[in-house]
Formats: C-alpha cells, structure tokens, sequence
C-alpha cells in the first residue's frame, strides 16, 4: 500500500455545487467539522451553469403568490408523481433560502420597491424566480462559496486556522463510500478519494457522508451537463446499499443550441420564453398552440393574442403555450422536426428579437447574447435563435426520508440536489432546481450534523482501504486495454439512441443488450501515464459509475408503461392513473440491477385540497377520487 | 469544413516539459477545447486540461492561445488562418501542475484574507431594500467567472514572480472594490486593499481589463475607483488631522 493521507471529519460533503455547499454551512454552523469534496475547483460546480433563477413564492411581484401556489405548480409539473411531503417542504422552506442568500451578499435583481426581483418561468402560476439576469447560477455559487469563506475566516479568528471547521478540497474525487454492517446496521464510515493534482489518495473517515454529486446527462450524447455528471453519487449510493427512485424520468430542456455541432446541447435558457420568446416552425407557425394537453388546457392560452396580452395583463389573461412545463415543450419540437418543420440545422427558431428591444435584449438576457454572438455568429437581437432538446436533468435520484434527505437503507449517509429523487416526480420545472438545492441541501446538513453527534467518530480498517486502493488502481494495470474515451462516446451515442427523448420496448430492451456489452469492455479498460491530472484515469473510474446509472435508466424506463412526464413511450403513449400510484424503485443486484414497484405515498388531505377535484380527475383513479371526496385520503 | 490543424501543446509535469506537435482534424464550428478535446481522446490520453461547462460560464479552462491569454472554450477555430500551427499554453503566471493545468491556489488564498460582506446586524434577511441603479455597479463585478486571466496577465505579477507576495491580482482587488460599492456592506476595506491587497502595485495598464472573457470594466469600474477612494482615506489632511487628534475613528 502506498502513502495514504487519512483524516477525520464529523461530517463530509461529496460535491461543492448548490446543495453541497448549502449541506456543508449548515454542518458547519451545527458545530461539526465539515469537509467539502470536488471534483473540480471551488466554484466551478455545474451549478454555475443555471441560468434563470431560483423558485420562490416570496410574493414581491404578484402578491397573490404563497407557498400553496407554489406547491400546487410543483405537483402538476411532475404530474403528481412528487413526493408529496418534499414539494411541501420546497414550496414552504424556499423563500426563507434566498432571502438568507442576500443576506449573505447575493446581489439579486430588484423591483420597483427594492424587493428581490421574480420573473416568469414554465409552470409557474406567476412571476416566481428570484434572478440575477440569465446567471443567477453563478450568483448563487458565488454567494455560497463566500459564505463558506466567512465561516472560514470567523474560525480563523477563534481557532487561528482557516480550515479549522470547514474545509475545501477542490479537485479530489471521490471513488468509493465506505459502509459496514448489514440489514437495518447498515451504516456509512467514509469514503475513498484521490485529489486529481498530485493523484495521491485520501481516506475521510466520517460517520456522516452526504452526496451532492449532481446529474447523469453525461451518459447522453446531446447534453447541457458537463463533464462530471457521470452519475458517480447515484451509483455509489446503490452499490452501499441504498436505491434509486424515478431513474426512468430524465429532462430533456426544450432549448439547447444545436448549430456549431460543437456546441451542440449547451442550454438556452428558459428566460427567453419567460420574458417574451416565441416558437415558431420553418412555416413559421407558433406551433406551440398545437400542442397544449387536456391536463393544462385551462391554464394556457388558446390565441396569440391572449397570449401576447398574458405579458402586460397577467391576472385577466392566460399564459402562452411556450411556457408549458419543459417536458411538453420538448416533445412538440421533436415532433415538429420529425415532421419536416425544423430549422435548416435540426432545431426548431426560438425568436425574441420581434418582441423586445435589442437594449432590453441585452439587460435582461446578456449570457445568451454573449453566448450565440461568440458561439454561433447569430446576434439575438436581430435574428432568431435554432434550438432543440438536450438532456438536461434526472428527476431520479437516491431514495430519501424527505425531512432529513437520509438515504434509504443506509444510516449516515445523505443525499441532496440532483443525485437525490422525488421531489420532483415526472417533470421539473426550472427553477425548481436551485431552490430545491438550498431547501434540501440545509437539511441534509442539520441533519447530518445531528447524527453525526449521536453516532461518534468511526475509523477504518487497512484491508477496507487497501480494497478501495486497489479498485482505482486497476486501470493502470491494463495498459494495453480498452480507451477509455471510446467507450464513453459509444455509450453517449447509444444512450442517445435507445434511451432518448422517445422510447420504445424494443430500444430499450437493445440498450439493455449494449449495457452488457459496455460493461465487458469497461472492465478491460486501460490508462497509461501517471496519476498525476490523467484525465484518461478519471474516466476509467467514472464507467462503471455510467454504466449503473444508464442500466437503472433503461431498466426503469422499459419498466414503466404509460407515459409521464420525462418518460415518454412510443408504445405507451397514455399517462395512466394506476401508473401514478407506483415508484419504480431500482437496487443493486449482482453485477446489474433490479427494479421493483413501490407504492407512492397518499398525499394528505390538507394537501390534495388544495386541488380542485376536476384537475384531480384528470390524474387519480375513481378510487383514489372517491377516498378523497370521503375525507378518507 | 473539415481539415486538419497543426496544433503545439506544451506537455510536461511541473516546470519541466515541452512544445509537442499534434496534427488533429477539424470541424466548422470548433472552438480550441474542441481540438484539446480530440486529442486526448484519439492520441493523448493522459493530456491534462481543466475545464467544465464549455459554455464560457464557469472559467476553468483558461490557457494562452498562440500568447493570449484566452479561454479556450471560447476561442473559435475560425478565428485562425487553417494550417497555421495553434499554439497552446498553460496560464505564465501560475504553477504547471501538469500540461495545461495550472495551481491557481493563490487566487483563492488571497481571496480569503478580504473579509466578507457584512451587512447591518439588525437588518433581518428578507427585510434587505436596494435598487436596481445602485446593485448595477457591484453586479457587473459579480458577473466574474474566475477564470484569473487577469491576474495572469497582469504584468505586475508576470513577469515579476517577487510581487506574489505583496500583490493579490485584479480579480481579489476587484472583489474588494464590489463590496466596498454593495449599499448593504459596513466595513471599510480601504486600508486593507492598499497595505494587505497591494492595490498601490496596480499601475494601470488595463490588461486586465483587455482579456477578461466577461468584459468587465475592471480597472475603470473597480479598480481606479478604489484607488480614488484609498486616496482620499490617505491624502485627506482633514481626516489626517481628525485622527491625530482622535476626533474621529479609525477609517471611518
């Protein structure tokens, strides 16, 4: 065994974007010695890629917002299939959040009156998300990443060490989450990682480990995510024991730029339709009026000129259709394109030059016009943007207690932000994710801090380190062997494929088949060179991670016939009410994994009021509809 | 559409390593990162290089282009005559780690010795006012995606290794003057930017300014601003005479 590094934490936090971050102050201001683990550098996390804003019913544009609204729009955008209790908690919890962020220096746009600003988005009944022009991420990472600071430096001043309580360790990855015990003992003690500048390894030995690793889109070939959303947390949570919920729902946002190829998924944010952009088809239809479901017809608008009318006079007329939830949105445009209706390039034109002056195009939206101006040579002032879906965001995620965010059959370890599931249920709407990341990432911590108390230090044995050492070795043994590249660009392509924005039996079934295969050919998967910076190493580490993810993909998706939300069947093109009633649950078996059916939580009466029984109906089965008309829910 | 470039990456480990040639395909639309990117996956898979969103959003892969300091997920292949070999090289300023990766650590050392934003204490979150007209002038500061290009640039320090020391870049400076210009900040940094930050060694020269990928107004916005402010602190013979004779508080 090699020189290992070993240290000891309370609490560790695998993950340095929104909810990571969030988990880590709230460890930290606990009391608990907090170690904040990325894969990148500090700030760079994928959470500086939102672009719109964060949901928030805090009223300061309509006021007739609160948090039952809020709850409400979250449900119907995940076609109930939410986890009730954690949309509640996201609705009720999300103002506080961001008014917390300003006081740690987060610079929001303003209203009139000096209030936190709230624009428009998909879903949302009325003005909601909090923003800092169309880079309201990086103002959140950026406020984060300082408050860890000042927490930094308030322990620099009683204890005479920056790193005293909370400590940052940018570029190291982590590998393997050590767990011992067995049935209801299981329980976490640590995990494995390697800090990516010098390749030397590090053990944390901690009773409290939280993932906040981010997404999957890197198993898609057409993606906004970037390079280190392989699913890494998902996957480990599974392999210790725990499981995975909703994996069959994956987010297609409806715009992402397709021409260069080279930019080909980056995101264009939702804020363009939110502050006027329209859809339109290469006859130049605003095709999105073609395509409003029963579910939503009394919430959108029939005509463009209601529509229209919609931006100036919000309480006396209805929203225009671009503004339907994303899963909607990407299915028309894929629709239409398939039709022969599609811009030269494949996409569909996303135009907000004819609805907004150039100077206002410029405040309201100036990473998109900086974006396609350097990017693709168009100026969005002048012309209209080609766009197309692009995977964005895994609704599934680990399976947690909602209150505590507590994973599901291990103690100690913890899940928040996109690697944990539920919240969301079928669909996201934006927004949603980066409140979702502060509501959850803060109780993630508190309540990782409050076990960690109660379950002690833990230390580890030499022959569960040695294992772990051994694992993320194996590449370099197998200098000859499989490049590592090829096979996460064959994957991307065949995920893209089978498992894509469409599914049918048959693909999914085949992307089964070419899972295996993968599998085979990652196991004889070869690096060269040290492990110094290797990004070759990296990858090698992140396929098996890729491979789980995409198995409990396809396997959830072929599991689930009806289509909802980010799950959509070709061969089961109907949204069903007994559907509704089932989570598909996925666990590690063997060296694949199993799906069983779960049965979703009742949604309380004090909740399920809040609905008109009409808009139920449309969801529910007579059962279900019959219950609640008794008060028996 | 499709040709193929000569492309020069320095390779090495630390400070020793090299210009290597690669000759890599191509295609319309490319930015650098693209090229890096093929390169590793078809001849160099151990070729290090930092990088994220591919979007110019996060900063991470910052290099010199043919000199420039760019990103190079944002420099267009177009932008270059084909066949005329692309040079590429890590940031000068900063440490190699490996290849194209550099140790920008002392970036965020410096940045963690400017103390944080310290609003009112009875002031209660969510009871916080401020217009849009006086957020503008920090925001424009917050658009930073740390990507220290300008400090890397930034001639002070370039090409004078000994400066580290006494002189925490553009970006921490900046960072100090949005603060200082947050209507909700107390504290008074002034002091602090020119003893501790060495805002005096700033002579400038707007390099910083000139390769910033965000476009900020980074030494007329924040930096001749703060200079402004440090000297009417020092050179006010009003309020170098209050605090002789302690009539008023330190800075204030």
């Amino acid at each position: 065994m090699s020189q290992i590094t070993k240290l000891q934490f309370d609490v560790i936090v695998v993950g340095a974007g929104g909810a990571g971050l969030r988990a880590a102050i709230a460890a930290r201001e606990a009391g608990k010695k907090t170690a904040i683990l990325s894969k990148s550098l500090f700030g760079k996390a994928h959470t500086v890629m939102a672009e719109g804003g964060i949901a928030a019913s805090m009223g300061n544009v309509n006021s007739n917002d609160n948090w039952k609204v809020h709850f409400c729009d979250t449900m119907r955008g995940g076609k109930f299939l939410n986890h009730y209790r954690m949309a509640e908690l996201h609705a009720k919890e999300a103002p506080d959040r961001v008014w917390e962020l300003e006081a740690w220096g987060a610079l929001f746009d303003r209203t009139p009156d000096g209030k936190i600003s709230q624009r428009n988005f998909g879903g949302h009944e009325y003005p909601r998300l909090a923003h800092v022009g169309d880079r309201t991420g990086l103002e959140m990472i950026r406020t984060l990443q300082q408050r860890v600071v000042a927490l930094q430096q308030q322990d620099k001043a009683e204890f005479g060490d920056y790193d005293a309580m909370i400590q940052v360790f940018a570029e190291t990855s982590v590998s393997h989450v050590f767990v011992s015990g067995e049935g209801a003992d299981r329980k976490v003690s640590g995990a494995f990682a390697y800090a990516r500048g010098t390749g030397d390894f590090i053990v944390f030995e901690a009773p409290s480990v939280i993932l906040a690793t981010g997404g999957i889109g890197k198993s898609f070939k057409v993606t906004s995510n970037s390079w280190e959303y392989t699913g890494d947390g998902h996957s480990m949570a599974l392999i210790s024991g725990g499981s995975l919920v909703n994996m069959e729902f994956v987010q297609f946002h409806p715009t992402g730029m397709v021409w260069p190829l080279s930019v080909k998924g980056i995101l264009v944010t939702e804020s363009v339709r939110g502050d006027g952009g329209v859809l339109t088809n290469s006859e130049g239809r605003r095709f999105m009026f073609d395509y409003i479901p029963d579910v939503f017809k009394a919430q959108y608008a029939k005509t463009e000129e209601e529509a229209d009318r919609w931006y100036t006079d919000p309480d006396n007329n209805k929203r225009p259709p671009e503004l339907l939830p994303r899963d909607e949105v990407a299915r028309a445009i894929n629709t239409e394109v398939k039709a022969g209706r599609g811009s030269p390039h494949g996409g569909v034109f996303l135009d907000v030059s004819k609805r907004l002056p150039a100077d206002v195009i410029r405040a309201k939206l100036p990473s998109m016009w900086h974006q396609f101006k350097e990017l693709a040579d168009v100026d969005i002032t002048l012309e209209p943007m080609e766009v197309g879906p692009t995977c964005h965001y895994v609704m599934g995620g680990i399976e947690v207690d909602p209150d505590t965010q507590q994973a599901v059959g291990v103690k100690g370890l913890y899940a928040a932000g996109e690697s944990s599931g539920g919240m969301h249920g079928s669909n996201r709407l934006g927004g949603n994710s980066l409140s979702d990341l502060l509501v959850f990432g803060k109780r993630a911590g508190d309540a990782a801090a409050e076990y960690a108390s109660a379950a002690g230090p833990v230390t580890l044995s030499d022959a569960e380190i040695a294992a772990a050492e051994t694992a993320a070795m194996a590449p370099f043994s197998n200098a000859g062997g499989e490049n590592p590249y090829a096979i996460q660009q064959e994957l991307q392509q065949m995920m893209n494929d089978y498992v894509g924005i469409i599914r049918t039996e048959d693909e999914l079934k085949q992307a089964l088949v070419e899972i295996e295969k993968f599998k085979e050919r990652a196991a004889r998967v070869g690096v060269k060179g040290t492990r110094q910076y290797n990004p070759a190493w990296h990858i090698a580490l992140d396929l098996p991670h890729q491979l789980v993810v995409s198995e409990c993909i396809a396997r959830a998706a072929l599991g689930r016939e009806e289509s909802r939300g980010g799950h959509t069947r070709d061969d089961f093109a109907k949204m069903s009410p007994e559907w509704r009633q089932v989570n598909l649950i996925c666990y590690a078996e063997g060296t694949g994994v199993r799906v069983e059916k779960q049965a979703l939580p009742t949604i309380p009466q004090e909740l399920v009021s809040l609905f008109d029984s009409s808009e139920l109906s449309k969801y529910m089965t007579q059962a279900e509809l019959d219950s609640i008309a008794q008060g028996t829910a | 559409m499709t040709y193929t470039a000569n492309f020069r990456v320095w390779r090495g480990i630390g400070g020793e390593g090299e210009l290597q040639d690669y000759t890599v395909e191509v295609n319309e639309g490319e930015v650098v990162l693209d090229v890096i990117h093929r390169i590793q996956a078809t001849q160099e898979p151990d070729l290090g290089v930092r990088w994220n969103c591919k979007a110019g959003k996060c900063g991470s892969c910052s290099a010199e282009i043919n000199g420039k300091p760019r990103l190079m997920c944002m420099t267009r292949m177009n932008t270059f005559e084909e066949g005329a070999p692309v040079t590429v090289t890590p940031m000068r300023t900063f440490p190699v780690i490996r290849d194209l990766v550099t140790d920008v650590s002392f970036n965020y050392e410096k940045g963690r010795q400017v103390p944080a934003f310290s609003p009112p204490k009875d002031l209660k979150p969510g009871d916080f006012r401020m217009q849009q007209k006086d957020v503008e002038r920090s925001q424009e500061f917050r658009k930073c995606i740390e990507c220290f290009l300008c400090t890397n640039t930034c001639h002070a320090v370039r090409d004078h290794e000994e400066n580290v020391k006494f002189f925490a870049g553009p970006r921490v400076l900046m960072r100090t003057a949005e603060l200082d210009m947050h209507p909700l900040d107390t504290l008074d940094r002034r002091r602090m930017a020119q003893d501790e930050l060495g805002l005096g060694y700033c002579n400038i020269t707007k390099c910083c300014t000139e390769v910033c990928p965000e476009h900020i107004h980074i030494t007329d916005n924040a930096l001749i601003p703060l200079k402004e402010r440090v000297a009417d602190l020092k050179y006010d013979p009003l309020r170098w005479l209050g605090n002789k004779i302690r009539v008023r508080g330190k800075d204030d």
